[in-house]
C-alpha cells in the first residue's frame, strides 16, 4: 500500500468554538471537530452523536472480534458478537469520560477506535483463559533447546540456560519471578494474569520490566554475550 | 547457525535491550503513532520508546498491529 498524502488524515484548521479540552488542542481536523462539536452539546443532538460514536465503536469491536476469530474455533457468533457489544459499551464509557483529552494529536476516529479494540482484545484474551489454570512456575524449558548445535555452541548455550535459570530463581523476588515466567515463559495474557493477581497491565508490565533488566544485568556481569545469542547491536 | 526458537524464547524473558515505554503511554501515544506511521513518517523517531515496548509486550503489538489495520483498511477506501 502506497503511503497516505497528509490530505486522507482531513485539513488542518485552528481549533476554535469548541468547548474547553478541545479548545486547548493545537489543530483539529474538519472531521474530529464535527464529531466533538454534537459530543459536547445537550439533548437529542448529543444523543444522536451519541449512538454514532456507539456504532462506530462497534464496528471497531467487531473488527478485532473478527481478526481474532480464528483463534477461538470454540466460540459461537452470538458469543462473539455479545463480547464485541460488551466492549463497544466500555470503549463509549471510556471515550465520553475522556473526551476532553483529546488533543487532536490522531483522528477523532482513530482515537476512539483504540479504545474499542482494547475493550475487545482484552474480553477476548480473558474469554479464551476463562476457567484454565494460570501457570506461574516454568513449565518446560524445552522452548530453549535448539537441535543440532555443534558441540561448542552447545556448551555455550548450556551455560547460558543455566545460568538464566539459576538467576531466575535467585536474583528475582518471588513476585518478579512469578511474572515473568507466566507472562515470558508461560505465554499467560498479561490482562488474564493482571485479573488473577487483581492488578493491571501497566503495574504488571512494570514488574516484567524490572525483572528483565535484573536478567540482563545478571548475565552480562557473568560475561556472557547475548548479542550472539539475541543478535543485538 | 540459525536458532529461532532459542532467539525468540530469549527475547520473550528478556525483553526488548533499549528503552521503551510502558503500557499506559503506549496506549497514550498508539493512536498518533499508527497515523504517522500511515502517513509515512518516521513515527519511530517522532514517537521513541513505543517499537521497543511492542517487542516486549505482545498485548500492546497486537492492539497496534489492529489499530494499523483497521485505520489503513478505512484510508484504502
Amino acid at each position: 500500500m502506497s503511503a497516505p498524502s497528509a490530505a486522507t488524515v482531513g485539513i488542518v484548521e485552528p481549533a476554535t468554538g469548541l468547548p474547553a479540552g478541545a479548545l486547548a488542542a493545537p489543530r483539529l481536523d474538519v472531521d474530529s471537530r464535527e464529531w466533538l462539536r454534537p459530543l459536547h452539546s445537550d439533548g437529542a443532538i448529543k444523543d444522536e452523536a451519541v449512538a454514532r460514536l456507539h456504532a462506530l465503536l462497534l464496528r471497531a469491536a467487531r473488527f478485532e472480534v473478527a481478526r481474532r476469530r480464528p483463534a477461538l474455533p470454540y466460540l459461537r457468533g452470538d458469543e462473539l458478537d455479545d463480547i464485541a457489544n460488551e466492549a463497544a459499551d466500555d470503549a463509549l464509557m471510556s471515550v465520553l469520560r475522556r473526551l476532553d483529552d483529546f488533543r487532536g494529536a490522531s483522528r477523532f476516529t482513530t482515537w476512539v477506535y483504540k479504545f474499542a479494540l482494547l475493550e475487545a482484545a482484552v474480553k477476548l484474551r480473558k474469554r479464551a483463559w476463562q476457567g484454565r489454570e494460570v501457570p506461574l512456575e516454568p513449565e518446560s524449558w524445552s522452548l530453549f533447546s535448539s537441535a543440532g548445535l555443534e558441540p561448542d555452541a552447545e556448551a555455550e548455550q548450556s551455560e547460558l540456560l543455566s545460568t538464566l535459570q539459576s538467576a531466575i530463581a535467585e536474583v528475582l523476588t518471588p513476585h518478579q519471578r512469578r511474572v515473568l515466567v507466566a507472562l515470558a515463559l508461560n505465554g499467560v495474557p498479561i490482562d488474564v494474569l493482571a485479573e488473577r493477581l487483581n492488578t493491571n497491565r501497566g503495574a504488571l508490565y512494570k514488574t516484567l520490566h524490572d525483572a528483565r533488566r535484573k536478567l540482563r544485568k545478571h548475565l552480562h556481569e557473568r560475561g556472557l554475550a547475548l548479542e550472539q545469542w539475541l543478535e543485538e547491536n | 547457525m540459525e536458532r529461532p526458537d532459542l532467539k525468540q524464547a530469549l527475547g520473550r524473558l528478556l525483553g526488548p535491550a533499549g528503552p521503551e515505554v510502558g503500557c499506559e503511554a503506549c496506549f497514550e501515544e498508539l493512536d498518533r503513532y499508527v497515523e504517522l506511521e500511515l502517513a509515512g513518517k518516521d513515527a519511530d523517531a517522532l514517537v521513541p520508546g513505543l517499537r521497543a515496548h511492542f517487542d516486549g509486550c505482545p498485548a500492546c503489538r497486537e492492539e497496534h498491529e489492529s489499530l494499523r489495520a483497521l485505520v489503513s483498511g478505512e484510508q484504502a477506501l
